[in-house]
């Protein structure tokens, strides 16, 4: 696996718009990496006949009735918004969507 | 970044003698379903802001999704009205990217396990040829938060320094529809794409799934377009134009696109592959964001949410409920209705198939249910900028009212001129045509004695007509019909009239 580099951790920060100062980015390199080195462990592991799942359980067609449920008040659904602005979230600016 | 400037377009006759354009339309549709995809939200059109959100649909931490149950059926539904196979099983998956309007920062879709593939729907043609779309397949998705930029000049994303977003919208189900590239259809790409998303709009209101508002944003179409030098094998690089919102739009959106390639690469240069955006007032498509790095959305098998394996008996019962498809349902009623093509087109422009259907089983005639639903009524609901549909619905006007004015003509208490005036009664919300007719005194006269006298004055007075009508000149009837109407002021009955003229000059009526 290639390794994690400190350019992939500052544009990864930036999708997820996570500021972080350069001791953090240091830090997060190397962290990461225990991560991926981990995963990278378990891709070592002897899956030879073993079928791909994407699920635990051997379920299927779990589904809920067409009804209407309460939904959070407006105030509740913007308590964990980092700015308000006509009862709406207020985030940065983004380039292109509309 | 996009930028204003105007983009240098071929001649449309060129680009068809040069090119051959490719066309793939992906249709997105908002189901008509009372909650939302994965949650139990409401999905109410123009609720106020961020009322309509719970935790799932906020991507809140260890929120779990569980599928509706109708957005299932109806997706198969679809499906098999577009002529597809249905998956034994399939999943969804997560659509990862970093924009505000998904809060969970992936959209809940398919990737490689559509529920519905290899279809296809056949599409009608001005000159009435029909051209068969074929579709690649028809999937699973939930709709995206509505962002609102602010800061800027103009309100639009340049310039702006926020965005505020409402998720009342996301997690609302779509089905995305995708056809397979069409090849060859040459100078009729823009009128086979506007047909192609009109009968997939009729087809998904048959349906019942969907209120196909393409002015609300309900039904939604991106046109991906490119073109090829005649007798070339590859496609060309292609554009993908968002969000053409009505029917006019994607066939202009089309067409522009071709002028546009045309034009780029007669001069040598390259089509970029990258985002478009329709402008309904220029007419014109302006960039949007290049495609190459933003394409990785890195799906996955979404492991919240089990796989969907829709048993083979319920598909078949979905399949036999579905109903007639919109094209064999007018054929079979202009058919049985004995309309013209003209009268069939008035009555399908108007959208009075429905109403005239109903007006017919519950008892009308055809004839009648189209005279009535067309005329007054149509030139009042206009006025009103609505449908007559809509404009019936709002007066509590039901088919009973056409069948009982018709019988009121049938049965001779009315004759056509009477029948208007209880007709405008009625939709002076005077009441029942019958009430109308008795409040305004509409009756023709039934004196027997009255017509007879008015006949033989009206034959008496004209010996000439009278004449050449026991010479056998049975058309000149009508005009001593018209004097006895006259005489009877109104009230007399034209059939009899016509009968008693003829009668006592000898002819057989």
């Amino acid at each position: 696996m290639a390794e994690l580099t400190r350019a992939d951790v500052e544009h990864l920060s930036r999708l997820a718009r996570i500021d972080l100062s350069d001791v953090e980015l240091d830090r997060m390199v190397g962290e990461l990496g225990v991560i991926l080195e981990s995963v990278a462990t378990v891709q070592q592991a002897p899956t030879d006949g073993v079928e791909a799942m994407s699920h635990p359980l051997p379920l299927a067609n779990v589904a809920r009735p067409d009804e209407v449920r309460a939904s959070l008040t407006p105030q509740e659904a913007l308590s964990g918004a980092p700015e308000v602005d006509e009862q709406r979230f207020s985030v940065p600016r983004i380039l292109d969507q509309d | 970044m996009s930028t204003s400037t105007t983009d240098a377009l071929m001649g449309y006759d060129e680009v068809i003698e040069r090119f051959d354009p490719v066309m793939g339309l992906e249709v997105h549709v908002e189901l008509g379903t009372a909650t939302k995809m994965f949650c139990g939200c409401a999905t109410t059109f123009g609720a106020e802001p961020n009322t309509q959100v719970c935790p799932v649909c906020l991507g809140l931490p260890g929120a779990l999704p569980v599928v509706n149950a109708v957005g299932v059926e109806s997706a198969i539904r679809i499906g098999l009205a577009l002529n597809c196979q249905i998956a034994e099983w399939c999943r969804f998956a997560r659509k990862n990217y970093f924009y505000p309007d998904m809060p969970k920062n992936f959209q809940t879709s398919q990737y490689d396990e559509p529920i519905a593939f290899n279809g296809f729907l056949d599409v009608e043609l001005s000159d009435g040829s029909t051209y068969r779309v074929e579709i690649e397949r028809a999937h699973m998705e939930e709709d995206t938060g509505k962002s609102l930029h602010v800061g800027g000049a103009t309100g639009r994303i340049h310039g702006a320094t926020h965005s505020l977003v409402d998720y009342n919208r996301a997690g609302i189900p779509l089905i995305e529809i995708v056809t397979k590239p069409m090849v060859g259809a040459g100078e009729r790409a823009p009128e086979i794409a506007r047909a192609y998303v009109a009968t997939l709009r009729d087809l998904l209101k048959g349906l019942g799934v969907s209120d196909v508002k393409m002015e609300q944003g309900s039904m939604r179409c991106d046109v991906n377009l490119s073109l090829m030098a005649k007798g070339a094998e590859a496609f060309g690089t292609r554009s993908e134009t968002k969000n053409v919102n009505s029917l006019r739009s994607v066939e202009r959106a089309v067409r522009y696109e071709m002028c546009r390639h045309g034009a780029l690469l007669a001069a040598g240069e390259k089509v970029v592959q990258e985002t478009r955006h329709w402008h309904e007032d220029t007419g014109m498509t302006t960039a949007g964001r290049e495609k190459s790095d933003a394409e990785d959305y890195r799906y996955f098998p979404e492991p919240d949410l089990v796989p969907v394996a829709p048993s083979r008996e319920w598909v078949e019962e979905l399949r036999a409920a579905l109903p007639e498809p919109p094209a064999q349902r007018r054929k079979r009623l202009q058919t049985a209705y004995g309309f013209s093509d003209l009268e069939m087109r008035d009555v399908l422009n108007a959208g009075l198939l429905d109403l005239i259907e109903e007006t017919v089983a519950a008892g009308g005639s055809p004839a009648a249910a189209r005279k009535w639903w067309s005329g007054e009524i149509a030139r009042r609901a206009s006025a009103q900028g609505q449908d007559v549909p809509t404009y019936a619905a709002g007066l509590g006007l039901s088919p009973a009212a056409v069948v009982e004015l018709e019988g009121m003509v049938t049965s001779g208490r009315l004759n056509d001129a009477m029948a208007r005036q209880a007709w405008e009664g009625v939709l002076d919300g005077e009441g029942t045509p019958t009430q109308v007719a008795d409040a305004r005194g509409l009756q023709l006269n039934q004196d027997t004695g009255a017509l007879e006298a008015a006949v033989d004055e009206v034959i008496a007075a004209n010996p000439d007509v009278a004449d050449k009508i026991r010479d056998g000149k049975v058309q000149a009837v009508g005009a001593l019909i018209g004097q006895v109407m006259k005489a009877m002021k109104g009230q007399g009955d034209a059939a009899a009239a016509r009968a008693l003229i003829l009668e006592r000059l000898g002819q057989p009526s």
